[in-house]
């Protein structure tokens, strides 16, 4: 668990972190908590000549909060998700989220910006992403632009963003109604056997709105359309939630690994959502 | 005397001897990070070895170029098997008789077998050099399954090729190691034709690993111009080291000097001899300079030793009524590659024959036949006496398969069949001599606390509950009670590698009254140097917190075994207990020198001896140690220090009574522990907080266990458990509250009635997890479901048994 010899640089700047992206290419990748990268280096399943470490770039840090939108810093840490009492009234889903990664070590220095952008199907934050209608703010040397976390995805480890973009911030609208992230998982700092984040808005008893994710179901994170239609306009009585977890499971592709065996992975799936709809139901 | 004189409570108090909750004295040390580990020893020129591993579990090596290694600025060498074998070091003897391939000698056995040892002036620069060997290998087929290697035409060890004798007798097969045989077949086959019940079972208890927090590790340092080789390693038997390196590397023993500084767990993991320790010898000779090899944890998991593997089928045959007639139990066992089991020399499956348990069981057989497949060696006995975890288990799943069978309550089952008080010393059916037990009073009390019969009318309620679809969760109630068999043990039947296992104790008591005592064994977070010290204080009436406790140091330390299986305090405990009474009866003769009396006419009292019948004339210790070594007492050599070798007369035999209820989430297969509640009689209770401490640490490494802990294969040989991602290691937030109770039976002869405890509550621990796992799905015709018990397993079980539907 030695990482292959690397050399290490600390700009302070977008800039130069652009800079060097554009001279190494391939081979300098950016570093944000290196609670996922560190352990790759290790086991030498990620050779990286040039790492990158953005933690003096100056402005990655930052919470904005509005009335209608929240962006966070790319460098905004787990811990800090936890503990920042305003977006914890704004957005009480990221914190019940947060709470479920890893161990409060990791948490220290793992990033939302990190834990979006890696494209691990086990990381938490994309599929919650997927369900808030995040929006990653992308800077690369043509500039800057911006991409849905919904149509970020394309498989496991690979993103829509280019080898020399960084993902600066991650802008949501301010979630509305009911939510509730749902993890199973083996202990504590394990990913998850399956996770379902929900957001449900109520309206005149019924359900207005309906965002529905799942994360480590398949090699990218699941935001099923079909669940969310099959909840719109119901009283979320067990048969709409049994129809929103058959559509999710249409959706899904589990994989047998450690964590159990397809059938077993299919089923807790629909145990986790179905508990993930009625807490964020109880709470719209 | 006057009102600030002590008293003789107060005397006692301060010595904090026997019986009292004295604080870790280690812990100061290593709560502020000033332990001192393999890792933290740092020499000047050091240089750091690493190993090439085998990606394969079973291949052909057909060449290694070390070329390219060598050629990386800062490696000093790449040593293979052909650099050995001139030295005759390119394999090892096992303990278990057997012998291990220290590098890879023509093919490999095991995925993450030691192929090349690369030695370079860094950890970083070794790192990479492993990377740059070259090694062609021809795969070969793999055999992961001990019944597949038995059928199969595919020579695992073609070095052993037309020996049909092995060290424990005749082998059946090219992939057989041994059969060993116990008690009586024919009658037991004899008693089961006949019976009015029988239960059959078949159960495996998976492969796992002891994972101590620190990995194995040795820093070697040859000194060519005074020839004498010093060793640090994480070793819990250092003596035993420093006996087999002097006979396999020809340098003299007293020129070897091994030293076990901290060690950080060991849990069996550290009483083999591994590849790692061989090859930092051989480096540090062949370069003049200090090397060091720390593994790292994958390297741990996948290589060193493992425990259990073991494939058990069991027969116990009752009466109607429930009284048990007989058991027969066979198991074959997954060795790995190399036999290197740690066991006494005669033992080849550890003291599995006390597999008919805490009960009274007229006739038993045990038969173990011993299997090399393609996976890592070991055999270890993790957190237990050798192989108790795993008769405990089969005994205790046994228990509760007859329990279905003849429809009873498997506590009162349990209750009709245990040895009773007035049995003891009491002869198993399998040749042991259990010392001493109590077992229906701890069962009793264990019943009571809990409340046992209103746990089964919440449970009977659960079940209908859930049959009416008003809850998901079903609840089980899991009950153990285990004997164990600890303190190995009297040199006439165990030895290892020829070494008597006994253990030993030195007593030097300073002029100024305070003291250092060491012994041969090794603490790896045990507290010795808290507890012995009072066993010390107790004896020889000098405050424990005077008393230096030292181990682990061959050129200081008496001969011992070293710290496994629960031995220390039957054996080394012992001899520290035998070795204060010399120095007290010395202590004896110099007191009455001093107040001017006959020998007879003092006698000790808790700190001092006093003059019988005038306790006002005194002399304490501290005045009767200043005068060892300043008066000129006739008749008597100045000093006061004794040594003691002890060779215990039986093992002991601690037991338990444990409970565990839980609630399942037959959805998730999640379950959660409600309660834990263990009771542990492990005779004379030297430290009550330190107790408390191993049966926490047992239970947890139980739960471990039972409940998700393993070392997986694919068919291909890959380790699937790899990295502490998948190797369950559970933490504060996986651990239950722990309820601890005991009672008290001392071991009649041991000199101070002490039993060991360290792995009691895992070997308890581990089939009381699983007990309450397999009774919630009791009613609902569960039999026996394979440990361990994770999420998927448990929901597997739930859906087999159609609760899902
Ligand atoms: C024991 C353990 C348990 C864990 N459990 C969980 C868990 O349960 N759930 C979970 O979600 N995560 C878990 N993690 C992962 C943890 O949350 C990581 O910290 C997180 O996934 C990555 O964040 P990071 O800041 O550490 O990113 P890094 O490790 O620094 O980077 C990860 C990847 O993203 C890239 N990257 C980082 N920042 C940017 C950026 N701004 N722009 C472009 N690319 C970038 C890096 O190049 C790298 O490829 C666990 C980690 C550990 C060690």
């Amino acid at each position: 668990m030695i990482p292959a010899a690397f050399d290490y640089y600390r700009p302070t700047d977008m800039a130069g972190v652009l800079a060097l992206l554009q001279q190494h290419g391939d081979d300098a990748r950016v570093m944000a908590g290196g609670h996922s990268l560190i352990p790759m280096m290790k086991l030498r399943m990620a050779e990286v000549p040039h790492l990158i470490d953005l933690q003096d770039v100056a402005g990655l840090d930052q919470i904005s909060l509005s009335a209608e939108e929240i962006t966070l810093g790319a460098m905004v840490t787990q811990h800090t998700i936890i503990n920042h009492p305003d977006l914890v009234q704004a957005a009480p889903i990221l914190r019940e989220a947060a709470l479920q990664i890893a161990d409060p070590q990791v948490r220290y220095m793992g990033t939302i910006g990190g834990n979006v952008a890696n494209g691990d199907p086990g990381n938490d934050m994309p599929g919650l992403m997927q369900c808030l209608d995040a929006k990653l703010t992308l800077v690369g040397p043509e500039g800057e632009r911006q991409v849905a976390a919904r149509d970020y995805y394309e498989a496991a480890y690979m993103t829509d963003r280019a080898d020399d973009e960084v993902l600066v911030a991650i802008t949501m609208p301010v979630p509305q109604g009911g939510f509730a992230y749902e993890k199973q998982k083996r202990k504590i700092g394990d990913y998850a056997t399956a996770a379902a984040a929900v957001q449900i808005g109520k309206a005149d008893g019924k359900v207005a709105t309906a965002s529905v994710a799942m994360t480590n179901l398949s090699d990218v994170p699941v935001w099923s359309e079909a669940a969310n239609a099959a909840l719109v306009g119901t009283e979320c009585a067990p048969e709409a939630v049994k129809a929103a977890v058959a559509a999710m499971l249409g959706d899904i592709d589990p994989s047998e690994d450690n964590r159990g065996p397809v059938a077993f992975k299919r089923h807790v799936a629909g145990v986790v959502l179905t508990r993930a709809i009625n807490r964020a139901w109880s709470r719209a | 005397m006057n009102d600030l004189t002590p008293n003789r409570e107060e005397r006692t108090a301060n010595l904090k001897g026997m019986g009292c909750a004295r604080k870790r004295v280690e812990d100061a040390r290593f709560t502020q990070g000033q332990g001192n580990y393999v890792d933290d020893v740092k020499l000047p020129g050091m240089l750091h070895g690493d190993f090439v591993r085998s990606p394969y579990a079973h291949a052909r090596v057909k060449s290694i170029n070390k070329e390219a290694a060598l050629a990386l600025p800062g490696v000093v060498a790449v040593l293979t098997a052909e650099d050995l074998a001139p030295l005759n070091l390119h394999w090892m003897p096992t303990l278990a008789g057997d012998k291990q391939m220290v590098l890879a000698d023509g093919k490999v056995l095991f995925q993450g077998q030691e192929v090349a040892f690369v030695v370079a002036n860094d950890r970083y620069i070794a790192a990479d050099a492993v990377e740059l060997v070259e090694v062609d290998y021809e795969e070969l087929p793999v055999i992961t399954d001990p019944f597949e290697a038995l059928q199969s035409d595919v020579v695992l060890r073609e070095d052993l090729a037309g020996q049909t004798e092995g060290a424990h007798g005749p082998r059946k097969h090219h992939n057989h190691i041994f059969t060993w045989e116990q008690g009586d077949e024919a009658a037991t086959n004899q008693v089961m034709d006949s019976a009015e019940v029988v239960a059959e079972e078949s159960m495996y208890y998976h492969r796992t690993h002891p994972c101590p927090l620190e990995t194995c590790g040795s820093v070697a340092s040859m000194d060519k111009v005074n020839g004498k080789l010093t060793l640090w390693g994480t070793f819990q038997a250092p003596h035993v080291v420093r006996t087999v390196a002097a006979l396999l590397s020809g340098i003299e023993e007293h020129n070897i000097r091994v030293i076990s500084p901290d060690i950080g767990g060991g849990f069996g993991n550290k009483v083999g001899v591994y590849p790692g320790y061989i090859c930092s010898i051989v480096a540090s000779i062949v370069t003049g300079k200090p090397v060091k090899w720390v593994e790292d944890r994958m390297e741990n998991l996948m290589s060193t030793a493992f425990a259990r593997d073991y494939w058990m089928k069991g027969k116990i045959s009752a009466t109607k009524e429930g009284k048990i007639t007989g058991l027969h139990c066979h198991v074959t066992a997954d060795h790995g590659g190399f036999d290197a089991c740690a066991d006494p020399t005669k033992f080849p499956a550890g003291f599995m024959n006390i597999c008919t348990g805490s009960y009274d069981i007229p006739v038993a057989y045990l038969g173990v036949d011993g299997v090399y497949t393609n996976k890592a060696p070991g055999g270890v006995s993790y957190r237990c006496s050798f192989r108790v975890t795993e008769a405990v288990y089969f005994i205790e799943r046994m228990i509760e398969v007859l329990a279905i069978e003849l429809d009873m309550d498997a506590a009162e089952l349990r209750r009709i069949n245990f040895i009773k008080k007035e049995q003891f010393p009491y002869t198993a059916a399998l040749g042991w001599e259990y010392d001493s037990g109590d077992y229906h009073t701890a069962w009793d009390k264990a019943l009571k606390t809990v409340d046992y019969e209103g746990l089964r009318a919440e449970q009977a309620e659960r079940v209908e509950a859930f049959k009416r679809g008003e809850t998901r969760k079903l609840m089980g109630v899991g009950l153990s009670f285990f004997t164990e068999i600890v303190g190995a043990g009297p040199v006439k039947n165990c030895d290892i590698l020829g070494m008597g296992m006994f253990d030993s104790c030195e007593i030097r008591i300073h002029p100024t009254g305070s003291a250092i005592a060491r012994l041969g064994t090794i603490s790896q977070g045990q507290g010795h140097a808290t507890t012995f010290a009072q066993i010390l204080a107790s004896e020889i009436g000098i405050s424990a917190d005077s008393i230096t406790i030292e181990e682990g140091d061959t050129d200081t330390a008496p001969y011992g075994l070293g710290t496994y299986g629960s031995r220390s305090t039957p054996v080394a405990g012992a001899a520290t207990a035998l070795a204060g009474r010399k120095i007290r009866a010395k202590a004896q003769m110099i007191a009455a020198y001093l107040l001017e009396v006959h020998d007879d006419d003092v006698e000790f009292d808790v700190d001092r001896f006093v003059v019988k019948g005038a306790p006002e004339r005194f002399s304490t210790m501290k005045d009767i140690a200043y005068a060892a070594y300043n008066q000129a007492i006739p008749g008597l050599e100045p000093g006061l220090e004794a040594v003691s070798y002890y060779d215990p007369p039986n093992m002991t035999y601690p037991f338990g009574a444990y409970v565990c209820v839980m609630d399942i989430d037959v959805d998730t297969g999640v379950p959660e522990i409600r309660r834990f509640y263990a009771l542990d009689d492990c005779g004379t209770r030297i430290n009550p907080m330190i107790i408390e401490g191993q049966v926490h640490g047992g239970l947890t490494e139980a739960l471990a266990v039972a409940l998700g802990q393993e070392i997986a294969y694919d068919d291909l040989g890959n380790v699937k458990t790899g990295t502490l991602m998948d190797f369950f290691l559970p933490t504060a937030w996986e651990v239950p509250n722990y309820e601890t109770d005991f009672t008290v039976t001392p071991s009649p002869h041991h000199p101070i009635g002490a039993k060991g405890v360290g792995e009691s509550p895992h070997v308890g621990g581990v089939p009381c997890f699983s007990n309450a796992v397999q009774d919630a799905f009791r009613a609902f015709g569960l039999r026996h479901t394979n440990m361990p018990h994770d999420h998927w397993r448990i929901w597997q079980t739930a859906n087999k048994l159609g609760l899902h539907d």
